[in-house]
């Protein structure tokens, strides 16, 4: 009875059970509701735009790693893929038409992530990225939302009707809406006060479930929550940046509010409008684009935060998450660089403890 | 007692149920027994026996050498056969110098055994080299002479003697069952160290999944009110010496630095063990507990085995596997390393025999790192494994060495997370055996350097003792060519002088 084992490798000779194909599909499980809601409320245009955008980042995935010569089933199957387009589809107005999506999948896939390298490799957010250059390059799409008209409903548009919405190019002018973000700011912008605008167009309950004009999955805040928390539960991400994103805002919304209260809206109606839960609970947590360490991470919600608040009320676009988390994603590198864990034995600034008056130094 | 935080850290299924319930039995005389001269760290023990000759058990095979070294005896009674090479207990298989034993099945002690009636009527030295004597090792796996920690008090100002009965590795229930079913001879073990030691604080740390273990060992050490029984959460590297001694003072070791450095020493229970039985019987450590375990063994146990014994006469005690396993390990699941073969022998350091299966170890295939930074939630010394990584694959190893590598503690938290089953050990392993491989290769430069240095100063002085022995030679010569021309001189000028030689002749 002789056994021969194969080549020495070190341990550990145990393993938690994880992988990175379920760290991402956790992730989208925490999207499912929030999706489902958004798709159920925006009707048949948008789940063509969600599969069109799904379907652009898969053939994305699969052409690059084929010019790269690289395994296409491996990296396919980790999810990191679908993730980008789904989240980048929950980012798009719900009834854009199906090239914005391709279009979209293609950039975050390959101009985000593969140029980088692939997985794991990339600066920047690709969804994110995807947005942004969409919304630069088409902003008369990116920027045309519809009220909810909920999927079977009196005045949802039909199979055919929505095909010809998302496949054929036909205008909707009947339904067009404006999300609250855009709209408080068009007419803070023609010298409305505050307390005219919001009573017509936001109540903070139906600002939390999610039945207002909005992008694809971004509406309902609670739902998004619940996902935020679910990862949290799982520990797929850990509190430090949804909270101090968060609270950052809240903060810096109150003050402003009690400052000047005509212009500058309360802390509610910042965190449950426009993409505040998505981004703090599922783009800014991005592993890849965020810093390592715990107060690093601490460091770059806030800045998510601020950067945040200070687009919404005093830069030119009405809603300002992708552009923050870009900005702050290109600050990681810098932060993990200055920003890192106390060694053990050690004070912060890397030299060895020292306990004074001891009789333990009598070494 | 209060206890500390520490960070970090990870919690894996310690599957000590395999067994932890069973009770330790003793492992019949192989037929042979295999004991390399080194089975600690320092410098390897020198033979003190010849080939065919007898001995008695506890019989000194090999005798320490140096500072750091302890001496090997032998672990039951019969004839050596030989002085010889045999494959180590080390994943590289190499052989190592080891004395062969084949047992008379007498198990007969050398009748120079002796034990103290009153240990603790000796001096702390006579008990650090009764310890030294008899060959005690660190039994938690680091194999460190135990007589040499027994000595630290004259260097350092140490206060506490902490018993590190965590045992944190999953699977591993050797220290268990000793505290369990030997715990008086445990405590006694503790006291003898104490008193060496010169301490009054005693403090046995046993994490909560050993109830029983805690239990006993509480009603053992009711005997002495300077022990203290911490109950530790079960976490680890909780074993880890320098975790453990945060964990029940607060305070960090300083880097670079020993326990000592704060007051503490750390001891194994298994050594505690080892310890009673030398001072009390004169017993020098010939045998130890071993836990054999994981899903390939028909019969998961506990066995007290002869030293030298080789792996595959355990396993077959143990009823032999019941699968092929993936993995044969020396040690815990964590921390253990590969073992090349069941030929080689069982050494002090070899707390645990696992043979895993596939299932057990969770091996997946390796994806890109996804920078998650879970590996860095779960190290315990404040590292950023990823990032340590990165730069040794890109082969920037003083890179990894300036974000802090010589900090690792090697536990293997890191790995044992990772989502993309990155082996992060084997990289920070293979980054600290070159950066030592190059400090070596630096030194033996610099002392190569000396030595030429050395010699060409020599040749100078060679050089310079020939030259002025030339010189000397040459003022002789013209010297003696000055004097002979002074005589010719004066023979010349005696020639002018006829007369008075003609006289004189």
């Amino acid at each position: 009875m002789r056994i021969e084992t194969p080549a020495a490798q070190c341990g550990p000779f145990a393993h938690d059970l994880v992988s990175i194909p379920r760290t991402m599909g956790l992730v989208i499980l925490a999207l499912v509701p929030a999706t489902l809601f958004g798709l159920v409320q925006f009707g048949w245009p948008a789940i063509w735009l969600f599969l069109a955008t799904l379907a652009g980042a898969l053939l994305a995935e699969i052409l690059s790693l084929w010019l790269a010569g690289k395994p296409i089933r491996p990296d396919l199957s980790d999810g990191t893929a679908l993730l980008t387009g789904w989240l980048l589809a929950m980012t798009l107005p719900p009834w854009a038409p199906w090239w914005i999506g391709v279009i979209g999948g293609l950039l975050a896939i390959v101009v985000a992530k593969q140029v980088f390298g692939g997985v794991g490799q990339n600066l920047f957010n690709p969804a994110m990225v995807a947005r942004v250059a969409l919304l630069i390059a088409f902003p008369a799409e990116m920027t045309r939302f519809v009220a909810p008209t909920p999927l079977f409903s009196a005045e949802a548009p039909g199979l055919v009707e929505s095909l010809g919405i998302t496949f054929g190019g036909q205008g909707f002018d009947a339904f067009t809406g404006a999300t609250v973000l855009g709209q408080v700011r068009t007419e803070l912008g023609q010298g409305e006060m505050l307390a005219n605008i919001l009573p017509d167009l936001y109540a903070p309950f139906s600002g939390a479930v999610g039945t207002v004009a909005g992008s694809l999955g971004e509406t309902s805040a609670l739902l998004l929550l619940l996902g935020g928390v679910f990862l949290l539960y799982k520990r797929v991400i850990t509190w430090h940046i949804p909270v101090s994103l968060l609270g950052t805002i809240a903060v810096l919304a109150t003050l402003m509010h009690l400052i000047d209260p005509a212009h500058y809206a309360g802390a509610l109606y910042h965190l449950v409008s426009g993409a505040t839960l998505l981004g703090a609970f599922f783009i800014a947590t991005d592993p890849v684009t965020s810093p390592v360490s715990a107060r690093g991470q601490l460091l770059f919600g806030a800045g998510c935060g601020l950067l945040i608040y200070v687009i919404r009320t005093w830069a030119g676009y009405p809603e300002g998450v992708a552009f923050a988390v870009l900005l702050m994603n290109a600050c990681a590198p810098l932060i993990d660089h200055y920003v890192k864990p106390r060694v053990y034995g050690r004070d912060r600034r890397g030299q060895p403890l020292e306990y004074p008056n001891d009789a333990e130094t009598s070494r | 007692m209060k206890l500390f935080k520490i960070r970090g850290g990870v919690h894996p299924d310690d599957r000590k149920r395999l067994a932890s319930e069973q009770p330790i039995e003793t492992l019949p005389l192989p037929d042979l027994l295999h004991i390399p001269l080194q089975q600690h760290i320092g410098a390897p023990a020198s033979p003190a026996v010849r080939r065919g000759q007898r001995v008695a058990k506890g019989d000194l095979l090999a005798q320490g050498q140096g500072m750091i070294s302890a001496p090997v005896h032998a672990p039951t009674s019969g004839r050596i056969m030989g002085v010889g090479q045999y494959p180590a207990h080390h994943a590289s298989g190499l052989s190592v110098p080891t004395i062969t034993l084949q047992p008379d099945g007498e198990d007969r002690w050398s009748d120079a055994i002796q034990g103290v009636d009153d240990p603790f009527a000796l001096e702390p030295e006579a008990i650090a080299a009764r310890v030294a004597a008899a060959g005690i090792v660190g039994l938690g796996g680091a194999t460190f002479p135990s007589a040499v920690k027994l000595d630290l008090r004259k260097r350092y100002t140490i206060q506490t003697l902490v018993i590190n009965g965590a045992e944190c590795e999953p699977y591993l229930t050797c220290d268990d069952r000793l505290m369990r079913e030997h715990s008086e001879a445990v405590i006694d073990g503790i006291r003898i160290m104490a008193q060496a030691l010169g301490v009054t604080q005693i403090v046995i740390g046993i994490e909560d999944n050993k109830p029983q273990a805690q239990a006993a060992m509480a009603v053992a050490a009711s005997i002495d009110p300077n022990i203290r029984i911490a109950r530790l959460p079960t976490r680890y590297p909780m074993g880890s010496e320098k975790h453990l001694v945060q964990t029940l003072t607060g305070r960090e070791t300083p880097a670079r630095g020993l326990t000592a450095d704060i007051g503490v020493v750390v001891h194994n229970p298994a050594t505690a063990f080892a310890v009673h039985e030398a001072l009390r019987f004169g017993y020098p450590l010939v045998a130890r507990v071993v836990t054999v375990s994981g899903s390939a063994i028909s019969r998961p146990a506990n066995v007290r085995v002869p030293l030298g014994t080789r792996v595959q006469d355990l396993i077959a005690h143990c009823g032999g596997f019941k699968e092929e396993p993936t993995r044969l390990i020396s040690g815990g699941p964590m921390m253990g390393q590969p073992l090349p073969s069941t030929r080689v022998p069982m050494v002090k350091g070899s707390n645990g025999v696992l043979a895993l299966t596939a299932a057990e170890t969770g091996q997946s295939d390796v994806r890109p790192c996804i920078r998650c930074a879970t590996c860095v939630q779960a190290c315990p010394c404040g590292l950023v494994p990823l990032e340590m990584v990165a730069h040794i694959h890109a082969g920037d190893l003083e890179g990894a060495v300036k974000r802090g590598l010589m900090d690792c503690i090697g536990c293997g938290s890191c790995a044992y997370v990772c989502p993309g089953h990155i082996p992060l050990v084997q990289f920070l392993n293979h980054a600290k055996g070159e950066m030592a491989a190059r400090g070596r290769s630096k030194q033996k430069q610099m002392e190569t350097k000396r030595l030429a240095e050395q010699r060409t100063a020599r040749m100078e002085a060679i050089k310079r003792a020939k030259r002025e022995q030339m010189e000397q030679r040459k003022r002789e010569m013209a010297a003696r060519k000055k004097a002979e021309a002074e005589a010719a001189q004066q023979a010349a000028a005696a020639t002018t002088e006829p007369v008075a030689s003609e006289t004189e002749s």
